[in-house]
């Protein structure tokens, strides 16, 4: 049994965005990469799972800025191989189609039983990259997935449906879901591990295919901006004494404090 | 090339959902000015066609499962309606199966796709939708210019009443092959936990989110909660973390709520989130960030640590 896990890094969403001169793109310059958390809860049921059935687990990720050090994270927390395609673009935004298109060749040849990925990323404007790359490799998915085990030739899955909803289905292998969360909050990986890790090496390098120009799925981005602010909230300012004693008044003089 | 605009319906076997109608109230007013037709496909769900009186078409797939939601099972009744009414436009919402089926079907149509929309227009033939991305940091405008688009639309970007009319719309039955023969079998749909505190007949809430740092200081926000009477609720994060329990999650996988005063701690305010709270009466934030987006839609806020702060509260209001 063989799990594949899809990772990609975005940039960290705690600091400002900056646009580009040209208005598409964000300036990449002075951003700060991180792992798509999405993916590193796909990482982790991956880790479940080989846990409790012996599955191989190999992290795959394009060749982006800083993505080396999610890699041997990924392999000191327990993933038995990672695999970095090179030779692609890093420098500017990729659509999921792109994304996707790259990464099929490869998925294919891999003889995977599973890929997992993120069910979502903070950039994917034009979709989520597991219904795509399904869509392109033809094999069954699920998204927004929250539950994931393992049987012999299928694959039981929970999907949230929203509003406290889900519903399980069992889904032949091979498979492909995106993760929303794990069964359990995904585990850490003490620096030294990954120092040992990182010195080790072992990052298997692969080229990437080229995709195939895909002109019918592409979308037409015209500019990026800052939303317009529509409200903002009349900020609070003082001591901690003196907000609390205003929040209190403005709940009081709505009735909303009982006694 | 044709017009119309098709919406993917998305139903729990008893009602078809608000997006659907969100997306219905759209898909009026775009094609108002463009001359198509609005239509919707429904899986499953055969006796809700009289709620769907905004469009002039339903297509209906009867899928071998009834109402129970699978993704190939849709995708594949979808694609087979996409084949039959050739729309130039399909609305689908950013819900899981928006997430699930706009992807695969964008190969399959093929189309562009554009997700997280909050909102669409017209420009002369072109159509341009606004998207929300970056965790709703930055917006991003595309144009779509070609035969066939599909976008997905976050839930409450348009209002649900422009598309909820009454009415006959003329049903047309589309037989797809190879739904008998899916490999995704429905094991069951579990319905949300409703034992527990119920957050959303609260008249106030105390919410938290990743700012709290660790179970161990709930605590804090606990007591500020019962000196108002009110239940703790949380963010995603904090029902992920098993902190406090599932049915206390507010936002798009979890409640939406409606309370008369919604006091956000150490909440930063994505997209998911605000999903399932905005709509409160009264909104006081306390997030060290003050350019969390949570102050967007807050009546009120402060960057005071919520550790200083909530217990401070919680003392003027229990005395």
């Amino acid at each position: 049994m063989r799990i594949l896990v899809l990772m990609r890094q975005l940039p960290d969403l705690v600091e400002e965005l900056e646009i580009s001169s040209e208005g598409t793109d964000i300036d990449r310059e002075l951003v700060k990469f991180v792992m798509n958390e999405f993916d590193d809860q796909a990482l982790e049921e991956a880790l479940l799972l080989k846990e409790s059935s012996g599955a191989e687990v190999v992290v795959v990720a394009l060749d982006e800025p800083d993505v080396d050090q999610a890699l041997y994270t990924a392999i000191a927390k327990g993933a038995d191989r990672a695999v970095k395609l090179t030779g692609v673009s890093n420098e500017r935004w990729m659509s999921t189609h792109e994304r996707a298109a790259i990464l099929a060749p490869y998925v294919e040849e891999s003889a995977a039983d599973l890929v997992l990925t993120g069910v979502q990323a903070a950039d994917d404007l034009d979709g989520q990259l597991a219904g795509v790359l399904a869509g392109l490799l033809g094999l069954p998915h699920a998204a927004v997935v929250v539950g994931v085990e393992l049987k012999d030739s299928t694959v039981l899955v929970t999907q949230e449906l929203g509003g406290g909803r889900s519903v399980d289905e069992e889904i032949d292998l091979p498979a492909v879901l995106g993760l929303q969360a794990a069964r359990q909050a995904p585990r850490y990986a003490p620096i030294s591990k990954i120092r040992q890790v990182t010195q080790a090496g072992g990052i298997e390098e692969v080229a990437a295919h080229t995709p195939p120009e895909a002109s019918a799925t592409a979308i037409s981005l015209r500019r990026l901006y800052v939303p317009e602010r529509s409200g903002h909230a009349e900020m609070l300012e003082g001591t901690p004494g003196e907000v609390a004693e205003r929040i209190a008044e403005i709940l009081r003089s709505r009735g909303l404090v009982k006694g | 090339m044709s017009n119309d605009i098709l919406v993917l319906a998305e139903h729990d076997g008893q009602a078809v959902s608000d997006i659907t109608f969100e997306l219905l109230g759209a898909a009026r007013r775009l094609a108002s000015g463009s001359g198509g037709q609005v239509a919707v496909a429904l899986v499953g769900g055969a006796g809700l066609t009289g709620t769907l009186g905004a469009a002039s078409t339903v297509y209906v797939v009867d899928g071998t499962s009834g109402a129970i939601y699978s993704p190939e099972v849709f995708e594949k009744a979808f694609l087979g309606v996409l084949k039959e009414a050739d729309p130039r436009l399909v609305l689908t919402g950013t819900s899981t199966m928006g997430i699930d089926v706009a992807g695969a079907l964008s190969v399959a149509w093929p189309a562009p796709v554009v997700s997280y929309v909050v909102g669409l227009e017209a420009e002369g033939t072109e159509l341009v939708a606004t998207s929300q991305i970056y965790g709703g940091k930055l917006m991003a405008e595309v144009a779509i210019g070609g035969p066939h688009a599909i976008c997905a639309v976050i839930a409450g970007s348009f209002p649900a009443d422009a598309g909820r009319s009454d009415g006959t719309p003329e049903v047309r039955e589309v037989a797809v092959a190879g739904l008998d023969s899916a490999r995704t079998t429905p094991r069951g749909v579990h319905e949300p936990d409703t034992s527990g505190v119920d957050i959303a007949a609260a008249e106030v809430l105390v919410s938290v989110g990743r700012g709290i740092g660790g179970k161990e200081n709930l605590e804090v926000v606990q007591e500020l909660a019962d000196a108002l009477g009110a239940p703790l609720a949380a963010s995603r994060p904090i029902t992920d973390q098993g902190w406090l329990p599932k049915p206390q999650q507010v936002g798009k996988s979890g409640k939406k709520v409606k309370p008369r005063a919604y006091l956000a701690f150490g909440i930063s305010g994505a997209p998911e989130h605000l999903e399932g709270m905005r709509d409160a009466e009264l909104i006081i934030a306390c997030n060290t960030d003050p350019n969390a987006p949570i102050f967007d839609v807050a009546h009120y806020g402060t960057t005071a640590d919520l550790f200083d702060l909530a217990p401070e509260l919680a003392e003027k209001l229990g005395s």
